[in-house]
C-alpha cells in the first residue's frame, strides 16, 4: 500500500500558501522522517494527510484511490500534545476503546496499567497520556500513522520506551509511519528516509 | 588572561578560594561577583494537594517532598526530569501562583529575605519573570503585542511599544505579528512571543519552564542563547526542560528531578566521557536514552503520587539496588562536587 499526496497547495488566506505544490509518499512498513522549520506547515500537511483539512489544493489518495470520509480512516494522526486529544470528560477507558476495542498485547507491550482505565486524563501523565492516544490509534485497520512530534513534551526515557514500543507494533502490523520530528537525531535513528519540507515545498 | 583580570577586579578573599575549582571555565565578571550567595535558596520544601476522597473525607496528595536547589545570579541551572516530577510546581511555588488547595512546607529564601506569599505577590512580574510552558498561557482575545507590554501607564506606551518591537526584531517577528492573534501563530513564533515577555521585564531571576519544545534547531540554539546572554547579564536563570542535550549547551549546573524530588545536582563536565562521572542511576539512564546515545529506555513508570514508598523513589527500576534501599529514603549527600540521593555512591 502506499499512501500519496500530489500536488498539494494550502492556505489559511488566499494570496499566503503555506503549502504550495507539495508531494510526498509513504510505503507500507515505511518509516519516513518529516523535518521542517518552524511555520513551515509540517502540522498542516500531517492533518490535510490524515483527513482533518478539507479547503486544500491536490490529492490524497491511497493505492490511487481517494480516502472514504465515513467510516473509519486509515491514516491516524497522533498529536504532540495527548491532553488536548482526549475528552476530559470521559474515563481513560472510555477514550482507549473510542475507536476499537484495543487488544490486551497492545496494552501490555505499551505498559498501560488497568489500574489506570477509571481515571480521568488529567491524573494521568503527558507520557501516559500519549501511550492511550498511540494505543488506540493503532487498530488493525490502520494503515498508516502520522506521528506528529509525538515524544517532544516527554522525557528521553520514556522517549525510548515509547518508539521502541511504536516500532514493534508497526513493523508486526506493516503500518507506515510518517515521524515529524525537530530532532535530526530522533529521526536519523527511527527512520529508513528523511524528508527535509523546504526541499519539497516550493513556497 | 580574562581569568587574570576577574581576579583583579574581585579583590576579595572569599571569591579567591572558589577560584581553584573553576580553572577550566570561562566566567565573567559579573558572575564572579556574586557567586557566594545564592539569589534564591529553596529548603527542604514540600507541597501538597488537599483533594476530597469521598464525601467530606479529604486526602492530602505529596507532590514535592524534601526539594531543595539554589539559583545563583550569572549562572543557569537546569532542571530536567520526566513530566510529573514536579518541574512545574517548584516554578508556581516560588512564584507564589498554586491552586488554592495546596500547602508549600519549607523554606524559600531571596537575596538573603524570607520569600513570603505577600512577597512573591510584591516581585513576582518584576524582579522574578516566568517564561510559561504552555502556549495555552497567551490570551486567545487579545492580540499580541499587548499581552508582552501588559499594563503600563499611558505615558510609557509609546516607549514601551518601541521596547517591544526592538525584542521582536531581534527574534525575527515580523511587524504584523504585533496585530495578530495568538491562533495565528505557529508554535515556534509562539515560544518567541513567551520568551520575549520575559526579556521585556527587567528581571533577575527568570524561570523558565519548557521553553524549547517544537522549536527547530536554528530557533532552540537561537532561543538558548537568549537565556545566555540574560544569565551573562547577571540574571539567575532556572531552565525547566526534559531535552538534557538543550540543557547542557547553556547550563552550569544540572538538577536532576524525579517524583517530587532532587535525585542529583550534577556539573555540566559530569554528562562528558559517556556520562561516566554521574552519580545517580537515573541520571545515567536518561544519559543512555539519548537517540543519539544507547536509545535505550529502563522498564517501568514514574510512581504515582498516590503511591506509598518507604524506600528510595527510584527503587523499583534501579539497577543497582539492594535491601538498604527498600528502608528509608536516602539522604542528599555531596560528592564529587554535586549532591545526590543514593546509597550507593560514595
Amino acid at each position: 500500500m502506499c499512501l500519496k499526496c500530489e500536488n498539494i497547495s494550502f492556505g489559511y488566506k488566499k494570496n499566503n500558501l503555506i503549502l504550495n505544490n507539495v508531494n510526498l509518499s509513504l510505503g507500507s512498513g515505511e518509516v519516513l522522517g518529516l523535518i521542517g522549520d518552524s511555520g513551515s506547515g509540517k502540522s498542516t500537511l500531517c492533518k490535510i494527510l490524515a483527513g482533518y483539512e478539507n479547503n486544500y489544493q491536490g490529492n490524497v489518495s491511497i493505492d490511487g484511490k481517494a480516502i472514504p470520509s465515513k467510516g473509519y480512516n486509515p491514516v491516524q494522526l497522533v498529536f504532540q500534545h495527548p491532553e488536548k486529544a482526549v475528552n476530559p470528560k470521559w474515563k481513560m477507558k472510555d477514550i482507549l476503546n473510542e475507536g476499537h476495542i484495543v487488544p490486551q498485547d497492545i496494552l501490555d507491550s505499551f505498559g498501560i496499567k488497568k489500574s489506570w482505565f477509571n481515571r480521568w486524563p488529567n491524573e494521568l501523565s503527558g507520557g501516559e497520556l500519549q501511550r492511550f492516544a498511540l494505543a488506540r490509534a493503532l487498530s488493525p485497520e490502520t494503515k498508516f500513522l502520522i506521528a506528529d512530534e509525538i515524544t517532544t513534551m516527554v522525557d528521553a526515557i520514556t522517549q525510548a520506551q515509547i518508539w521502541n514500543i511504536v516500532l514493534d507494533i508497526v513493523k508486526e502490523l506493516n503500518i507506515g509511519v510518517l515521524v515529524v520530528s525537530h530532532e535530526k537525531k530522533l529521526i536519523s535513528k527511527l527512520c529508513h528516509d528523511v524528508v527535509y519540507l523546504d526541499d519539497i515545498n516550493t513556497v | 588572561m580574562g581569568y587574570m583580570e576577574n581576579m583583579g577586579n574581585m579583590g576579595n578573599m572569599e571569591n579567591m578560594e572558589n577560584m581553584g575549582n573553576m580553572e577550566n571555565k570561562t566566567k565573567t565578571t559579573a558572575k564572579e561577583k556574586k557567586k557566594t550567595e545564592a539569589l534564591l535558596k529553596v529548603e527542604n520544601i514540600s507541597l501538597s494537594f488537599i483533594q476530597y476522597a469521598s464525601g467530606l473525607r479529604q486526602t492530602e496528595l505529596k507532590v514535592i517532598s524534601n526539594l531543595s536547589i539554589e539559583a545563583h545570579s550569572g549562572e543557569i541551572l537546569a532542571v530536567v526530569g520526566s513530566s510529573g516530577s514536579g518541574k512545574s510546581l517548584l516554578a508556581h511555588a516560588i512564584l507564589g501562583i498554586l491552586p488554592s488547595n495546596a500547602k508549600l512546607d519549607g523554606k524559600m529564601e531571596y537575596n538573603g529575605q524570607q520569600l513570603t506569599p505577600e512577597k512573591k505577590e510584591e516581585i513576582r512580574g518584576k524582579e522574578i519573570a516566568l517564561v510559561p510552558q504552555s502556549t495555552n498561557y497567551l490570551d486567545p482575545l487579545m492580540r499580541i503585542s499587548n499581552q508582552v507590554i501588559g499594563c503600563v501607564e499611558e505615558k510609557n506606551e509609546g516607549l514601551m511599544k518601541k521596547v517591544q518591537r526592538d525584542i521582536f526584531q531581534k527574534y525575527d517577528l515580523k511587524p504584523d505579528v504585533d496585530r495578530m492573534f495568538p491562533h495565528e501563530l505557529s508554535g515556534g513564533m509562539t515560544r518567541r512571543v513567551l520568551v520575549s515577555t520575559a526579556v521585556m521585564s527587567s528581571a533577575k531571576l527568570i524561570i523558565a519552564d519548557e521553553p524549547t519544545p517544537g522549536l527547530d534547531e536554528k530557533t532552540l540554539n537561537e532561543t538558548l542563547s537568549y537565556f545566555k546572554d540574560m544569565a551573562n547579564r547577571g540574571c539567575a536563570v532556572i531552565l525547566i526542560t526534559h531535552d538534557i542535550e538543550a540543557a547542557l549547551k547553556i547550563s552550569d549546573k544540572i538538577a536532576v528531578f524525579y517524583a517530587g524530588t532532587v535525585l542529583e545536582v550534577a556539573n555540566v563536565e559530569d554528562f562528558k566521557n559517556n556520562g561516566e562521572n554521574l552519580r545517580h542511576p537515573y541520571t545515567r539512564a536518561l544519559w543512555n536514552a539519548l537517540p543519539q546515545n544507547k536509545f535505550q529506555a529502563i522498564k517501568g513508570h514514574q510512581p504515582m503520587q498516590d503511591e506509598v514508598i518507604d524506600g528510595c523513589i527510584f527503587y523499583e527500576r534501579c539497577s543497582k539496588k539492594n535491601e538498604l534501599c527498600s528502608k528509608g529514603i536516602p539522604q542528599l549527600k555531596s560528592v564529587n562536587g554535586g549532591v545526590v540521593r543514593c546509597n550507593n555512591v560514595s
